[in-house]
C-alpha cells in the first residue's frame, strides 16, 4: 500500500500505543516487586530485595510451585499421549468423523472455562469419590490435560501434513513393523513438533485458575496461592515476587516453542499456526 | 515373550483399521466418554431442583430453574451486563488492534514483524492471575493511575464496571490482533496497488478494499473476545463489585450447592455462543481461525 508519511506515522503511534498498552501493566508489578514497602502506592519510595528472599523462603509459597510442578508435568505426558494418538489417527488415516476429532479436541478450550470446570468436577465427584479417589493433585492433572490436548494435536497434526507419510511407506516396504517405522521414522521427525506443544502445555497448565479451582479441593496450585492471598495485604509483597517468577517462567517455554516451530507457520501460512496458539493460551 | 511381541507387530502391520481404533481409543475414549458424558449430565442437571426444604437435588425434570432466572430482575440484569460488556471489550479490542496489525502486516520489515509477533504472543502467555492483579494494583485509589492523572485534575475509574471492561480488554486484546494481522497478510498486494492505480487515496483504500476483506478475521477474533468475556468470573471479582453470569454460577457450585440452577444459568453464554458461532460462519469467520 502506498502510505503516505503521515498516515505511515499515524499507523507507528497507534503499533506503540497497543504495545505500551500490552506491556506497562507487566512492568509496573515487577516494579512493585522491588517495593521498599509493604503497602502496595505509587510512587514507591525505595528499591530493595528483600522480598525475594521472604519469597523463597515462604512455605506455602514452596509447597504451591511444588504441586504446580507436579500438575503441569503429569498433565503434560497426559496430554502428549492423548494428543499424539490423536494427531496420527487424523493425519495418517480416512475415517467417518475424522472433522470431528478436531472440534472435539478443542471443545474443552473453546467452551467457557468455568463450564469445563462444573463439568468435570460433578463427574469427579460422582466418578472418582466412590471409588476412594477426592479431589486433589490427580484430578487437577486430568482436568489440565484435557484441555492440554488441544497444543499438542495441533503441533503434531501441522508437523505430520508437513511431512507426508512417503518415508513411513518407505520403512514398511523395506520390512519394517508399525511401531519399529513409528520409533525409527516418524518420532524422530515429530521431535520439535512434539516439545513445543510440550512446553505450550506445560505454561497453559501452569497458569490455569478457573478449572482448577473445580478440580482442586484442598491442593494448592501456584496461581490458586496467589488468588487465595490477594485478600491479604500483608502478603501482597510476596505476591507480587511470585507474579514475576510467572511471568517470566511463562516467556520462556512460549519463545522457545515458538522457534521450534517456525517452520509449520511459514509452510501453512501464519494464521492456523498462531490462532491455534491463541486457542490454546486461554 | 519376543514371539508373542513380534506377532501382536505382525496383526497390527496386517490391520491398519485396528491400528487406527487403538490410536483413537485413548483420546476418543476420555473426550466422548469422559469430557462429552460430563458436559451432558450437566445438561440434565439444569432441568432438575433443589428441594427448598432439604437442600437435596431432586432428579426429576422440569423448568423450574430457567423460570426462577427468566423472572428474577437480578438475573436479568446480570445477563444483559456480561453481555453488554463482552460487546464493548470486542469494540474496543478491534480498534485497538486494527493499526498494530495493520503496522505488522503491509508497513514493517520481515524482521520487525517477526518480533512483534512474538511481542503480541508473550503477554496472552503470561499469567491471567498476574495481568488482573496487575491492573488491580493500578486502579486502585493510591495507584499509579490515579498519581498519572492528578496533575491534570482527573481520577481513575476505580472498581466497578469500567475497570471491568478495561481489564477485559487489555486481557483479551492479543486473541483479536492476531487473526487480523493474520487476515490482513493474506490481503495480496496487487488488489492495492490496483487501488490505488485506479486514483485511490489510501483512505478510500481501506473503507473499500481492506475493510470488507478483513472483516472475517474481526469476527474471527471476536469470537475469542466475546466467549472468554462471558465465562469469566475472576477478573469482575478482582476489580468491580458488580456480578457476572460467571459469578452467580460459580457461587451457586460452591457455595449455595444448588448445581442445577448454576447449570441453567451456565447455559445462557454457551447458547449465545452457539447463536454467534452460527452467524460467524455464515460471515466466513471459519475460514479465518
Amino acid at each position: 500500500m502506498n502510505l503516505s508519511g503521515s498516515s505511515r506515522w499515524l499507523l507507528r503511534v497507534g503499533t506503540g500505543v497497543t504495545l505500551a498498552f500490552l506491556y506497562l501493566p507487566l512492568l509496573v508489578i515487577a516494579l512493585y516487586a522491588f517495593n521498599e514497602r509493604r503497602i502496595q502506592t505509587w510512587p514507591i519510595p525505595g528499591l530493595t530485595l528483600e522480598w525475594f528472599g521472604k519469597a523463597i523462603d515462604n512455605p506455602g509459597v514452596r509447597a504451591a510451585i511444588g504441586t504446580s510442578l507436579k500438575a503441569a508435568v503429569g498433565a503434560t505426558l497426559f496430554a502428549l499421549i492423548l494428543g499424539t494418538l490423536a494427531a496420527l489417527a487424523v493425519a495418517r488415516y480416512r475415517f467417518f468423523g475424522r472433522d470431528a476429532v478436531s472440534f472435539l479436541v478443542i471443545l474443552p478450550i473453546a467452551l467457557p472455562g468455568i463450564v469445563t470446570g462444573m463439568a468435570l468436577n460433578a463427574t469427579f465427584r460422582e466418578v472418582l469419590s466412590p471409588l476412594g479417589i477426592e479431589l486433589g493433585l490427580f484430578t487437577v492433572i486430568v482436568g489440565h490435560a484435557t484441555f492440554c490436548v488441544v497444543v499438542i494435536y495441533n503441533n503434531a497434526v501441522a508437523r505430520l501434513r508437513r511431512l507426508g507419510g512417503s518415508l513411513e511407506e518407505a520403512a514398511s516396504d523395506l520390512g519394517a513393523r508399525p511401531l519399529r517405522a513409528f520409533r525409527d521414522i516418524t518420532l524422530p521427525q515429530m521431535r520439535s513438533a512434539l516439545l513445543a506443544g510440550a512446553l505450550l502445555a506445560f505454561a497453559l497448565s501452569f497458569d490455569e485458575v478457573i478449572v482448577t479451582t473445580f478440580t482442586a479441593g484442598e491442593d494448592q496450585t501456584l496461581p490458586i496461592w496467589i488468588l487465595t492471598n490477594l485478600s491479604r495485604p500483608n502478603q501482597l509483597p510476596i505476591v507480587n515476587v511470585v507474579a514475576v517468577f510467572i511471568i517470566v517462567l511463562s516467556a520462556v517455554p512460549v519463545y522457545v516453542a515458538h522457534r521450534l516451530t517456525r517452520e509449520e507457520g511459514a509452510a501453512s501460512g501464519a494464521a492456523p499456526a498462531a490462532a491455534g496458539e491463541a486457542v490454546a493460551a486461554h | 515373550m519376543g514371539s508373542a511381541a513380534g506377532a501382536i507387530e505382525t496383526t497390527l502391520w496386517r490391520r491398519p483399521r485396528l491400528r487406527l481404533s487403538l490410536l483413537l481409543a485413548g483420546p476418543l475414549g476420555w473426550l466422548v466418554v469422559a469430557y462429552l458424558g460430563s458436559l451432558a449430565v450437566l445438561f440434565v442437571a439444569a432441568f432438575w431442583q433443589l428441594d427448598p426444604f432439604t437442600a437435596e437435588v431432586v432428579r426429576e425434570p422440569g423448568l423450574g430453574n430457567f423460570r426462577t432466572l427468566a423472572e428474577g430482575e437480578v438475573y436479568r440484569t446480570i445477563a444483559l451486563r456480561t453481555i453488554g460488556i463482552a460487546a464493548a471489550v470486542t469494540v474496543t479490542d478491534a480498534i485497538l488492534a486494527f493499526p498494530i496489525a495493520l503496522y505488522m502486516a503491509k508497513i514493517a520489515t520481515p524482521r520487525v514483524r517477526g518480533l512483534l509477533v512474538v511481542a503480541v504472543l508473550m503477554p496472552l502467555w503470561s499469567s491471567y492471575l498476574v495481568k488482573v492483579y496487575a491492573w488491580r494494583t493500578i486502579l486502585q485509589e493510591e495507584g499509579i493511575l490515579n498519581w498519572a492523572l492528578d496533575p491534570l485534575g482527573l481520577s481513575g475509574p476505580g472498581f466497578g464496571n469500567v475497570a471491568t471492561w478495561l481489564v477485559f480488554s487489555y486481557l483479551w486484546l492479543p486473541y483479536m490482533i492476531i487473526p487480523i494481522y493474520a487476515g490482513l497478510e493474506r490481503i495480496p498486494q496487487s488488489l492495492l496497488d490496483a487501488s490505488d492505480d485506479l486514483g485511490g487515496r489510501p483512505g478510500t483504500t481501506l473503507r473499500r478494499v481492506i475493510l470488507p476483506l478483513v472483516l472475517p478475521a474481526v469476527v474471527a477474533g471476536s469470537i475469542f473476545t466475546f466467549s472468554l468475556t462471558l465465562g469469566d468470573y475472576i477478573a469482575p471479582q478482582l476489580v468491580s463489585n458488580t456480578q457476572f453470569i460467571g459469578n452467580v454460577v460459580y457461587q451457586n457450585v460452591g457455595v449455595a450447592n444448588n448445581l442445577p440452577l448454576a447449570a441453567a444459568f451456565a447455559t445462557v453464554p454457551v447458547v449465545v455462543m452457539i447463536v454467534y458461532l452460527l452467524l460467524a460462519r455464515r460471515l466466513g469467520a471459519f475460514d479465518s481461525l
